[in-house]
């Protein structure tokens, strides 16, 4: 049995199912990021799982220990879980100095004096707060509030890591950094950590596994290179890095697309075929350009980004986005050209 | 060359502007509270301090002055902790129908308090007070069960009017207040106790410093509750002193002398308070606020939930519905005194003030005329010096802006004793006994009402907007015209009603100005239950509870509509 359970955990507001039957382990020291839309249930379970929400059906298990269940209707309390969390907006108190924050934990559990000190000045070391540990947080940047939320955390030696859009109020350029911080301190502790996010870089690059959400229901678990390569549908491999559709007629063997017919780049599923339609997905990048055959296309648009030449293309009514990484100068707008789709995959129209 | 024409019209303009607001302000506010200053402490042509440390250490002045430290000490106290248990118990628990609560918890703030004083009187004075009687009567007590005309019944009568200070405040903090504070202090292992005792109080705490200081300003300077239940017992405060002294010696220097000297004690204290207060807003202002829409943990009340309910609903009904019905019914009483009975009771006396007698018509008529010309007048002048101190950038701001804060420190005693010794006629304008001169300090009182809100909305419309329409070829006028005043009309009409609302129910500065046939509402209700009227005076502030239910009601609807447009 993992460390952590969620099995069936289920949430309503009203009418609206938030989280609909979500299960996921997670073992002793792994990192699972919880990525989705705004309003997909992830930071909803985040709040079940610390004890905010009580549960409308399933169970939460810690450590073999039932911490949340709605069958026996018993709730450990949140301040009784010994978890650590950081939140989206700091909340570090304001009125009290960076030390006492982070001590504040550590004196609720009534530890010795001695203690306290000790062990508080050694989550300020770990998260390089110990110079400004007589200032007001008020006086940190969002990047040093942060870190006091994370020392705050860290403190009390927690069972479990929450983090809550951790990074999601941090300017652009101190997001890498904090996100390399966590990833350090996580691998020093061996924490468990349950992190929600929207950002789906952050979740590639801090997580061991990475369960994607929408409207309360999960759409698939996974490592960040399963969920990047294999996505499980077409919401997914939309949601997790850049992409291009195209819905294409299959019959007779060959897909139909702007009123022309051609070879598949794969052969579509059978179910697909019986279904006689389909999307053809690809990342930009990986649709390469070709004079003569491929998929015939008009350019649209063209943007010099930088790292990639990026192209708007009209295959019929459809807008299919290509990036090239060459430097060569490709085609100019109004020009037709072919697509050659290298990597693609077939998901169902009902997608 | 166009240009340079601009610019000079445009000068031209800014300091016609400055110039008027300045002599707006100078007159209005600054040459009456400078003629309180002179006459406290320039005696037979010499500055003297001495002598205003001997008026202070006569006897009554004294008193005076203990008395209003142990009554706004009294009020703040109870105030705030009546105030503070309310804003948590509607913001922070399962209390049912907390919406509607809140909203009760907030209408003492439309009532005037001296009316409320009167009812009480009416309640529970030693010997008549029908409450007192009742218990007297059915239970065989010797005395009666509670005196009003006490410390204790005046800081009582006090709070329930000021108490709304300090739960507005709160209330509004602790809903804006980012639950993750609470939360994060949850999981660090904090239980409810522990968070609201080290975490949300100490959070709340400029809210509940700022809210409590303005009771203690507003209780300082107040003049109604102590005028109706405290001369009575003897018990003065600085603005019921100062009332006394100018009424009943008709203007002898010594009795305008300790006036004055008590209205610069006034000043100063207000004037602390308030410094007091911007220190704790400014030093205390906690980043709490933040946006997740996750709504903070409630307590669960569980047994107590019936219990406090009934406790908030019982405390309204003794606070608001009682003395409302008690002024309603002594008002249609034959002969005060009389118990509630059909046949005791008539509709003659609303008939008999409504329309036959000249002194309450005339009160009716002039407080309505009053009200709306000092709202009218304020509201423009507030615009103007608004406009001057927030967007222009002029040479000489700095006095206006000195003079723009000396309104919010000046009570309205202060206020109407200025206006006598600047009005009366010993600087060649007499308005003593007229109507304008009430139109005068009603100007004065209010200013600070009008400048709040005109400058607030004026905050809200950024420089670019105008610079926009300039840049569209709208001359300064056309801009200002076109962009700015549409931008700011809720501010001014805001303003209006903030005036209009309390000038109706005006005391404490028409009973230091009333003349013979300048009586306002206030006056005329005041007056009439001093002279033993108990029962027309009862009818008169019940036809001027109706008309500002009336009006707040008025401007409620008003501004549903302009929101939703």
């Amino acid at each position: 049995m993992a460390y952590i359970e969620l099995e069936d955990v289920t949430k309503r507001f009203g009418v609206v199912t938030a989280v609909d039957r979500l299960n996921l382990s997670i073992e002793q020291g792994e990192c699972v990021a919880m990525l989705g839309p705004s309003g997909c249930g992830k930071t909803t379970t985040l709040r079940m799982f610390a004890g905010f929400e009580d549960l409308d059906g399933g169970e939460i298990r810690v450590g073999k220990r039932i911490i949340s269940s709605k069958k026996t209707h018993y709730y450990l309390p949140p301040e009784d879980r010994n978890f650590g969390m950081v939140f989206q907006a700091f909340a570090v108190w304001p009125h009290l100095t960076v030390y006492e924050n982070v001590a504040f934990p550590l004196q609720i559990r009534k530890l010795p004096k001695a203690e306290v000190q000790a062990r508080a000045e050694e989550a300020l070391k770990h998260t390089n707060l110990f110079h400004v540990r007589d200032s007001s947080p008020e006086d940190l940047s969002g990047g040093g509030k942060q870190r006091v939320a994370l020392a705050r955390a860290l403190a009390i030696r927690p069972d479990v890591m929450l983090l809550d859009e951790p990074l999601s109020s941090l300017d652009p350029h101190f997001r890498e950094e904090m996100r390399f911080e966590i990833k350090d301190l996580q691998r020093r502790f061996n924490h468990s950590i349950l992190y929600v996010t929207h950002d789906q870089s952050e979740a590639m690059a801090l997580s061991d596994r990475i369960l994607v959400m929408r409207l309360g229901v999960v759409q698939q678990v996974g490592t960040p290179l399963e969920i990047y390569g294999a996505p499980a549908n077409r919401f997914v491999f939309e949601f997790i890095g850049l992409s291009s559709f195209l819905q294409v007629a299959l019959r007779d063997g060959r897909m139909e697309v702007g009123g022309a017919s051609y070879a598949p780049p794969l052969p579509p599923p059978a179910e697909l075929v019986v279904q006689g339609g389909a999307w053809l997905a690809a990342r930009p990048n990986e649709i390469a350009f070709t004079a003569e055959g491929g998929v015939r296309a008009t350019v649209l648009r063209k943007a010099f980004l930088g790292e990639v030449m990026d192209y708007r293309v009209a295959v019929g009514d459809a807008e299919v986005r290509v990036q090239t990484s060459r430097r060569d100068p490709g085609p100019a707008v109004g020009e037709a050209c072919g697509l050659v789709f290298e990597r693609p995959r077939w998901y169902p129209l009902a997608e | 060359m166009t240009a340079a024409v601009n610019r000079g019209s445009r000068v031209g303009t800014s300091q016609i502007l400055l110039g008027l607001s300045i002599a707006i302000l100078v007159i209005v506010v600054a040459v009456p509270v400078l003629l309180i200053f002179l006459n406290a402490f320039w005696v037979d042509g010499a500055f003297n301090v001495a002598d205003v440390v001997k008026v202070l250490r006569e006897p009554d002045t004294y008193q005076a002055l203990v008395n209003s430290l142990i009554l706004a000490s009294g009020v703040t106290v109870t105030g705030t902790i009546v105030g503070t248990f309310f804003a948590w118990l509607v913001t922070r628990t399962d209390l049912p129908f907390k919406g509607t609560m809140k909203v009760l918890f907030l209408v003492p703030f439309m009532l005037p308090s001296f009316i409320g004083a009167l009812a009480w009187k009416m309640l529970l004075s030693p010997r008549s007070g029908y409450i007192n009687r009742m218990f007297m009567d059915v239970f065989g007590l010797d005395g009666p069960v509670f005196d009003i005309y006490t410390y204790g019944g005046i800081i009582l009568v006090e709070t329930m009017y000021l108490f709304p200070f300090v739960f507005i405040q709160v209330a509004g903090a602790l809903e804006r207040m980012d639950p993750t504070l609470e939360e994060s202090a949850r999981i660090s292992g904090a239980n409810l106790f522990t968070i609201t005792r080290r975490i949300t109080i100490p959070l709340v705490m400029p809210s509940i410093l700022s809210g409590s200081l303005l009771i203690m300003l507003y209780s300082m300077a107040h003049f109604g509750t102590v005028a109706v239940l405290g001369i009575e017992a003897g018990i003065y405060n600085i603005p019921t002193l100062i009332y006394e002294k100018i009424h009943q010696s008709a203007g002898s220097f010594a009795s305008i002398r300790t006036g004055t000297v008590l209205a610069t004690v006034l000043v100063i204290t207000a004037a602390f308070i308030l410094w007091l207060q911007n220190r704790v807003l400014s030093r205390g202002k906690y980043q709490i606020i933040a946006g997740k829409s996750f709504r903070p943990t409630q307590l669960k009340l569980r047994g107590l939930r019936v219990p406090l309910l009934l406790f908030c609903i019982a405390y309204i009904g003794f606070t608001i519905v009682l003395p409302t019905a008690t002024i309603f019914m002594v008002g249609a009483l034959k002969t005060y005194g009389l118990p509630f009975t059909a046949e005791n009771m008539t509709f003659y006396n609303y008939k008999f003030i409504l329309f036959e007698w000249q002194l309450t018509k005339d009160a009716i008529w002039n407080s309505i005329s009053l009200g709306l010309a000092a709202a009218a007048i304020t509201m423009f002048a507030g615009v103007i010096i608004s406009y001057v101190i927030v967007k222009m950038k002029v040479r000489g701001k700095g006095i206006l802006e000195f003079l723009g804060m000396l309104p919010f420190s000046v009570p309205g005693s202060v206020i109407a004793l200025g206006v006598i010794l600047a009005w009366s006629g010993k600087y060649g304008v007499n308005l003593y006994n007229t109507v304008w001169i009430i139109l005068v300090a009603y100007i004065a009182r209010y200013m600070a009402f009008s400048l709040k809100a005109n400058s607030a909305a004026l905050e809200q419309v950024h420089d670019s907007l105008v610079e926009a329409a300039r840049a569209s070829g709208a001359t300064m006028w056309q801009a200002l015209r076109d962009v700015v005043v549409p931008l700011v009309r809720p501010g001014m009409v805001a303003a209006f009603f903030l005036i209009f609302l309390p000038a109706l129910r005006e005391l404490t500065v028409s009973v230091m100005l009333y003349g013979p046939t300048t009586r306002t509402i206030g006056v005329a209700i005041y007056t009439l239950s001093e002279d033993g009227e108990t029962v027309y005076s009862a009818a008169l502030a019940g036809i001027a509870l109706v008309i500002i239910v009336f009006g707040e009601s008025v401007i409620k609807r008003l501004f549903k509509v302009g929101r939703k447009g």
